[in-house]
């Protein structure tokens, strides 16, 4: 069941749209907004209200990479690996986030602080390399740098 | 030189409030097409001024709103729609004008709806863009507090909202007819063409989907005639235009200059030339999914056209720099891996020919290539060609890759000759 907050938040974008089927994406971060990421109830909850199957809110669900079908992290790293990071050395950033948290890109760390995620282009290009966690960017990365983000994230 | 887009922007500063925008004569071309235009007016002008789309494509704008059905007749649903899905690697012009100057947006997009007569508008917002949804919901509220959006706007009859919508994540989602499909709350997978949006778009009424950019010219161009948007260009072209550039160059960063300006003057004087000990050996002109350009082609004019007949495309014009320490081969592998990973797999050569071709140049990068890659990668920048796929995905997808076998040829048998990448022998983390 979509708890009393989640279904407000939902119902506040329902006059946007003509259609409540429209919502689909909307309600999904809505949930993952509160539960951290989007499981097999949580499917059901979103279709429930949306008068939808759990089987077509999953095939939206899966579709988009920031609806997140898996446990992650307290914090996840969307590392930019589009091709003006490349360029800027995004690649050494990446083996350096791997060593530091002992994880893979797709991997959440043992304690659950990180996920490593790759993302598409962040639009920050001329400060490259950058990379994204929660709502917060952080550009013209460099190993020292990083060391810093992660120590300041619980 | 006058700069329509950028002119009241103080970089550093926070993004211009309703009060200030208005003090810059912001909303006057709103308040006068109302007062006294009608719709159809607005399309001509906008028709006449020759401004063609900054998403990439360079559709002319006023003829794509011409296509709308418009009368009695007409359907009263219609739909105005910015594509603000900034993600085609490279660009990162859209951001700027949205966090800085959102009215400006707002208000090409009401003068943008009100010339197609559609009560809705949506701006579709990749999501993770978090400071422009937050100055976008900021200037939306300052604007229907002002009457400029709402209910019978400025007492001229005509109605008009725009909602934020923030997307979730993929590429495709900036092709307009995935767009239409996401809004929807779909996957985005492009829809069949035609009939096309301005006809049947969302909910299969008309819509109109045009890039921040563009619709960033609309109300100068309103305010001061086609006429004065023509002059604003070097060549023939119309207009100004966000440059970018990144990648190896002492000044990374973007301009707003005439539509035409050379591509030389805007990689050594805007950007500052190449850093200390690097030499430029190519560019992509307008985001990934473009052909390179190479040092014969430096004394280009950036417009639509020149960079065409140059066998490339100006794209955002948002050029990304290939320095002769980075392999073409190595870059060439990050865009094919970029596209593999975002094709929204609905048509098979793009599904299944994006991989092998991303699969490929690894092997050549490691050092396991055959003289027979470059044949096979020929193949496929055909077949993955315009006219073979269901949307511009690949054909866009396959255009870095065919031109970097025609101009970086010697660097992939480079490759073949030693057993592997020539430029990055050493593991990434020691780079």
């Amino acid at each position: 069941m979509l708890t009393d907050q989640e279904r407000e938040e939902i119902e506040a974008e329902l006059p946007h749209y003509p259609r409540k089927q429209a919502l689909c994406i909307e309600a999904l971060k809505v949930v993952q907004r509160h539960r951290g990421w989007v499981d097999d109830e949580a499917l059901r909850d979103v279709g429930g209200f949306l008068e939808m199957t759990e089987h077509e809110v999953d095939s939206v669900a899966t579709f988009y990479n920031l609806i997140y079908r898996r446990k992650v992290g307290r914090n996840v790293i969307h590392l930019c690996d589009s091709v003006s990071c490349w360029v800027m050395g995004c690649d050494r950033i990446c083996e350096h986030l791997k060593n530091s948290l002992g994880i893979e890109i797709g991997e959440t760390s043992d304690d659950g602080r990180f996920t490593l995620l790759p993302i598409p282009c962040l639009g920050d290009c001329d400060k490259a390399p950058s990379m994204m966690i929660g709502r917060e960017l952080f550009s013209d990365l460099t190993p020292e740098k990083v060391d810093e983000i992660l120590r300041s994230r619980k | 030189m006058e700069k329509p887009l950028t002119e009241h922007i103080q970089p550093g500063e926070p993004p211009l409030d309703l009060a200030a925008y208005e003090r810059t004569g912001g909303y006057e071309a709103l308040r006068d097409a109302l007062r006294s235009m009608e719709p159809r007016e607005v399309t001509r002008i906008v028709e006449d001024s020759k401004l063609r789309g900054r998403g990439g494509a360079g559709f002319f704008t006023g003829m794509k709103w011409s296509f709308v059905p418009m009368g009695e007749n007409a359907p009263r649903e219609k739909y105005f729609v910015c594509n603000a899905d900034e993600m085609e690697p490279g660009t990162f012009k859209d951001r700027y004008l949205m966090e800085c100057n959102p009215h400006l947006l707002l208000e090409g997009m009401i003068l943008g709806a009100f010339a197609i007569q559609a009560p809705t508008g949506y701006i579709f917002l990749r999501a993770e863009y978090h400071k422009s949804e937050e100055v976008l919901a900021h200037a939306i509220r300052e604007a229907r507090e002002a009457g400029f959006l709402g209910k019978n706007i400025l007492d001229s009859g005509f109605d008009h909202d725009i909602h934020l919508h923030t997307s979730a994540g993929r590429y495709i989602c900036g092709e307009e007819t995935a767009l239409l499909n996401a809004l929807e709350g779909r996957r985005a997978i492009p829809r069949a063409k035609p009939p096309f949006p301005p006809v049947v778009g969302l909910w299969g009424k008309p819509t109109i989907v045009n890039n921040v950019e563009t619709l960033c010219n609309i109300p100068p161009i309103v305010r001061n005639g086609a006429d004065w948007f023509k002059g604003l260009g070097l060549s023939e072209e119309a207009g100004t235009k966000l440059y970018g550039v990144s990648g190896r160059v002492n000044r990374p960063g973007m301009w707003e200059l005439p539509l035409g300006t050379p591509l030389r003057e805007i990689i050594e004087e805007h950007a500052g030339g190449m850093r200390e000990g690097y030499r430029f050996r190519g560019v992509i002109p307008g985001g990934a999914s473009t052909d390179f350009l190479v040092e014969e082609h430096l004394d280009l004019p950036m417009d639509f056209a020149s960079v065409q007949k140059a066998g490339s495309r100006l794209g955002t014009g948002t050029m990304i720099v290939l320095d002769d320490r980075t392999c073409p081969v190595g870059m060439v592998l990050n865009l094919e891996r970029f596209f593999a990973r975002e094709s929204c797999g609905w048509c098979t050569p793009c599904r299944d020919g994006l991989p092998w071709v991303e699969k490929i140049l690894e092997d050549i990068e490691r050092g396991g290539g055959r003289e027979d890659d470059l044949g096979l990668l020929q193949e496929h920048s055909k077949f993955l060609g315009p006219g073979r796929t269901f949307c511009a995905f690949a054909p866009g997808a396959v255009e870095p890759l065919q031109s970097a076998l025609k101009y970086f040829e010697e660097d992939f048998r480079r490759h073949f000759d030693g057993k592997g990448c020539p430029y990055h022998p050493q593991p990434a983390a020691a780079r």
